[in-house]
C-alpha cells in the first residue's frame, strides 16, 4: 500500500487503575495492573515519537489518569512539543494545587465526567461517593485557573431523563463544550447493555433535547453528540477510519487502532516497549488489517457511503456478527440490524437488572 | 448570575483569542493550524493574519484597516469578510468579543 497519512490524534490510557467502577466503562474487560504500566521515560519518548509523527491532540485519559503521579512531567512534555493535551478525568481524587500545577505546565482543557446530576444516583452508577460534589468543585478549580472546561456526559437508560439538566449545568459551570455520549455498546457496556440501554423512544426525545439546545446554546456552548448508534439508520464513522486518524496506546504500551479493539481477539498488537511508534502506525498488521476499503465485504464493498462511515465499528461488527470485517450490524443494511434491534427493544422493555461494576477480574 | 448570551460581533468589538486556543505551525503537513479542546482547525494565510492580530487591544475597525493595508484592498470589503468569519470563530468559542 502506498505511504500512510500521519496520525492526528492520539489516545493514551494511561492506567487502568480507577476510583470510580461505571459500569459502561470504555476499557477492556481485562483490566491492566499498575505493574504493567508504561514508566515515566516510555511515556515521554511515546508522546516524543507521537510529535515527530505528526500528533497534535493527545487524549491523556485511563482509567483515571490523575492517579498517575508523573502526570506533571507528561503534561511539560507535552507542552514542550506543542502538542494539545486534553486531560480525560473523573475528578475525584484531584486537588486544586495538583490542578494548578498542570495548568502551570501547560494544560489548556480539563474533561470531566458526570455520571449524573443527582447525588445518589452519581454514587450508584460510579459506586463513589460523594462524586458529583467533588466534581463540581474541580470544574470551579478549572474555570479559576482559566481551563477550558468540556462536561462529559455518558447516556444511558438510568440517567436519559437527564439530557436537558447536562446542559443547564455545563452552562453554569462555565463549560466551553458538551459531550453528550451516549454509551457504546462494546467491552462493559455490553456486558451491563440490559441494565444501560434506553428505548428507541427515550432516545429520540433525547436527540431532540440536543437538537434545540444547539440552536438555544449557539455561541455559549460547543456541543457534540456521540449517537446511540443501536436505533441509527447508518452506523458511526468509528475513529473516522481505523488506522487512519487516530490512535491509542493501552496502559501496557500496546499500539491499538481503537481503544476497545482489544476486544476483537483475532487481532495481535505491537508494543512502543519493542517498535517504534512510527513502524507501527505504518506496518503494524492490526492498524492494515481494516484500512482504507478493500477490507470490506457486501453491502459495504459496494456501498456509496463506504468513505463517510467507513463500515462503522470492527468491534461491534465483531461482538454482534461474529466477523470484525463485516458490515456494523448497527447500519439497516446489515443483515444483522434487526436481530440487534429487537435485542434493544427487549432489553429496553424490561427492568434494568444490577449492574456488574468495572473491577479488576469483575468480568473474566 | 445572568444567563450567558451569545455575543454579536461589530466594528468596535476587540476580538481576543482565548487561553485554551492555541496557534502552531504544522512542519509535518507543511500548514497552520489553530487548536483547542478536541478541536483542530487548518488554517489559510487570511485566517492565520486575523487571528494573529485578535490581541483583545485592536477593534475590528483597527484590524480591518491594518488588513486593508497590508492587502492593499478597500477597507469595507475587508471588514465585512473580517466581521463573517470573528462571528464564526466566537460561535465556535474559538475567539472572545
Amino acid at each position: 500500500m502506498s505511504a500512510q497519512l500521519p496520525p492526528v490524534g492520539m489516545l493514551t490510557e494511561l492506567t487502568h487503575r480507577c476510583p470510580l467502577q461505571c459500569p459502561y466503562c470504555s476499557n477492556p474487560l481485562e483490566l491492566h495492573k499498575a505493574a504493567d504500566e508504561l514508566s515515566t521515560d516510555q511515556w515521554l519518548s511515546v508522546f516524543d515519537q507521537a510529535a515527530d509523527l505528526g500528533v497534535l491532540q493527545v487524549h491523556l485519559s485511563g482509567g483515571e489518569p490523575t492517579l498517575r503521579t508523573d502526570l506533571e512531567e507528561l503534561v511539560s512534555k507535552l507542552a514542550e512539543r506543542q502538542v494539545y493535551a486534553n486531560l480525560i478525568t473523573a475528578a475525584v481524587t484531584l486537588t486544586r494545587d495538583r490542578l494548578a500545577g498542570l495548568a502551570d505546565r501547560g494544560l489548556h482543557h480539563v474533561q470531566i465526567s458526570f455520571q449524573s446530576l443527582q447525588p445518589e444516583r452519581a454514587e450508584r452508577i460510579g459506586n463513589y461517593k460523594n462524586a458529583l460534589a467533588k466534581k463540581l468543585q474541580v470544574a470551579e478549580w478549572a474555570r479559576e485557573l482559566g481551563l477550558a472546561i468540556t462536561l462529559n456526559a455518558p447516556i444511558h437508560r438510568q440517567n436519559i431523563d437527564e439530557v436537558e439538566n447536562f446542559f443547564d449545568t455545563a452552562v453554569e459551570i462555565g463549560a466551553e463544550r458538551i459531550e453528550v455520549a451516549h454509551v457504546q455498546y462494546y467491552g462493559w457496556a455490553l456486558l451491563n447493555r440490559a441494565a444501560l440501554i434506553p428505548s428507541a423512544e427515550e432516545t429520540a426525545r433525547a436527540v431532540e433535547i440536543v437538537d434545540k439546545a444547539r440552536q438555544r446554546l449557539k455561541g455559549i456552548l460547543n456541543i457534540d453528540c456521540v449517537v446511540p448508534d443501536y436505533y441509527a439508520k447508518y452506523p458511526k464513522p468509528c475513529m473516522s477510519g481505523w488506522g487512519r486518524e487516530f490512535f491509542c496506546v493501552a496502559p501496557d504500551g500496546k499500539v491499538l487502532p481503537c481503544h476497545a479493539a482489544p476486544s476483537i481477539t483475532s487481532l495481535e498488537f505491537d508494543n512502543v516497549r519493542e517498535k517504534p511508534l512510527a513502524e507501527i502506525w505504518e506496518n503494524s498488521d492490526a492498524f492494515n488489517r481494516f484500512r482504507g476499503t478493500g477490507w470490506m465485504k457486501e453491502p459495504c464493498r459496494s456501498c456509496e457511503r463506504k468513505e463517510i462511515d467507513f463500515g462503522g465499528c470492527r468491534c461491534q461488527a465483531f461482538a454482534l456478527a461474529g466477523d470484525a470485517a463485516a458490515t456494523d450490524p448497527a447500519c439497516t443494511l446489515s443483515p444483522e440490524h434487526e436481530a440487534m434491534r429487537a435485542l434493544a427493544d427487549k432489553e429496553s422493555g424490561e427492568p434494568p437488572p444490577a449492574f456488574t461494576y468495572r473491577r479488576i477480574g469483575a468480568a473474566v | 448570575m445572568p444567563a450567558p448570551e451569545r455575543k454579536l460581533v461589530s466594528i468596535t468589538s476587540k476580538p481576543k483569542m482565548p487561553d485554551y486556543v492555541i496557534l502552531r505551525r504544522d512542519d509535518v503537513r507543511d500548514r497552520w493550524v489553530a487548536l483547542a479542546p478536541e478541536r483542530l482547525i487548518e488554517l489559510d494565510e487570511r485566517s492565520l493574519d486575523v487571528l494573529r492580530l485578535c490581541d483583545g487591544t485592536r477593534t475590528v475597525d483597527q484590524l480591518a484597516q491594518e488588513l486593508a493595508e497590508a492587502y492593499d484592498a478597500p477597507s469595507e470589503v475587508i471588514a465585512e469578510d473580517v466581521m463573517a468569519f470573528l462571528q464564526d470563530w466566537s460561535d465556535r468559542l474559538l475567539v472572545k468579543l
